[in-house]
């Protein structure tokens, strides 16, 4: 074979041109790209906490921060609740799988179905997040509070340190309030796409490719409080 | 050749999906929440009655996190059936935040040797 007609075949590798070499959708491909900054912005904040945290000695204690059930009982019941927003989270995820699952088939019934689902399930978790914050509010934590020193002991296993209780409280309140911002986003974003299934706009369309970008965006919030579950009230 | 490049949102819809069927979506749900319980034994009972320190826990809960990160992100977010290139693309960004991580590390560890204990 001559050099020349070497350069006139036509080069099929997924990287020659001619087709998307990830056969991902360019939308679906956009939304990966936000997800990862976005993953950049969660990371900065989370990893920020930790070297505060590790640069402390002494730190508020989870199981005593967070030991109340709002409404059930005020004390005893250390991570019950947290356990609660963490199962609400995971189900609504399962459920925007099932929407895109759904989707795939081009079942708009059962999509709209899991939609409903998933939206119902955002808003669970953003009612418990409220009925927390407005728990350790009433605590005496909020941006730039702590309670008094003699009640922050009840807080802490050990020393108390008031520096280490108003890094927890701003860190806590920053990070769950940017978590629950893009809960809150999340649900408006599946409202709308819940509206477009209703209407018909991915029949028409042919495929419902728009389910499953909302769905990534959903899996990633999914994703942000498995860590921020683990940092804050675990570890 | 033609037919290969034309390739329509729809023809890949089927052959990229086929991982995920709903009873495989179920399991991965029973894991993660298997993976939730876990960790709620190691903090309510193994670490209050002394089976486990805090510090060994600490490092259960990451691996059990990252481990849970792996099952939303592999098939919740289906990453584990798309073209190999999309997944080093993404996953090498990580190697990013890894660094940072070992940053403010390395700043924490020096703050808790020269800061005032408060």
């Amino acid at each position: 074979m001559s050099s020349l007609s070497q350069l006139d075949q036509v080069k099929t590798t997924p990287w020659s041109g001619g087709r998307s070499p990830w056969s991902v959708e360019y939308g679906k491909i956009m939304m990966w790209f936000f997800l990862v900054s976005d993953a950049f912005t969660f990371s900065s904040l989370l990893i920020y906490y930790g070297a505060q945290r590790f640069s402390k000695g002494a730190w508020p204690a989870p199981d005593k921060v967070f030991q109340s059930i709002p409404g059930v009982m005020d004390h005893g019941a250390p991570l019950v609740f947290v356990g609660i927003m963490t199962f609400i989270l995971i189900m609504s995820s399962v459920t925007m799988v099932l929407a895109v699952e759904a989707g795939h088939r081009r079942s708009k019934k059962e999509v709209i179905g899991w939609m409903i689902a998933t939206i119902i399930g955002g808003f669970m978790f953003l009612g418990c997040q409220a009925i927390e914050w407005s728990h350790l509010f009433h605590e005496g934590f909020h941006w730039g509070e702590i309670p008094a020193k003699e009640e922050l002991a009840q807080f802490f296993n050990g020393p108390v340190s008031e520096v280490s209780a108003q890094q927890f409280a701003n860190l806590f309140f920053t990070i769950t309030g940017f978590h629950g911002f893009h809960v809150f986003s999340g649900v408006i974003i599946n409202i709308i796409i819940l509206c477009m299934t209703i209407n018909g706009t991915f029949e028409k369309r042919g495929h419902y490719l728009m389910v499953e970008k909302v769905g990534l965006y959903w899996h990633f919030v999914d994703l942000v409080w498995v860590f921020v579950f683990t940092f804050f009230y675990l570890v | 050749m033609s037919e290969q490049h034309s390739h329509t949102v729809e023809a890949h819809e089927h052959d990229d999906h086929a991982g995920l069927s709903v009873s495989r979506i179920w399991q991965v749900f029973g894991i993660l929440l298997a993976i939730t319980v876990v960790e709620f034994i190691i903090a309510l009972l193994l670490i209050p009655k002394g089976f486990m320190t805090q510090k060994v826990g600490n490092y259960v809960y990451i691996v059990l996190t990252l481990l849970k990160a792996f099952y939303i992100v592999a098939y919740f977010m289906h990453l584990k059936f798309e073209k190999r290139g999309l997944q080093i693309t993404l996953g090498l960004s990580f190697i990013f935040i890894c660094y940072f991580i070992v940053l403010m590390m390395i700043e924490g560890s020096y703050l808790h040797e020269h800061m005032p204990k408060v």
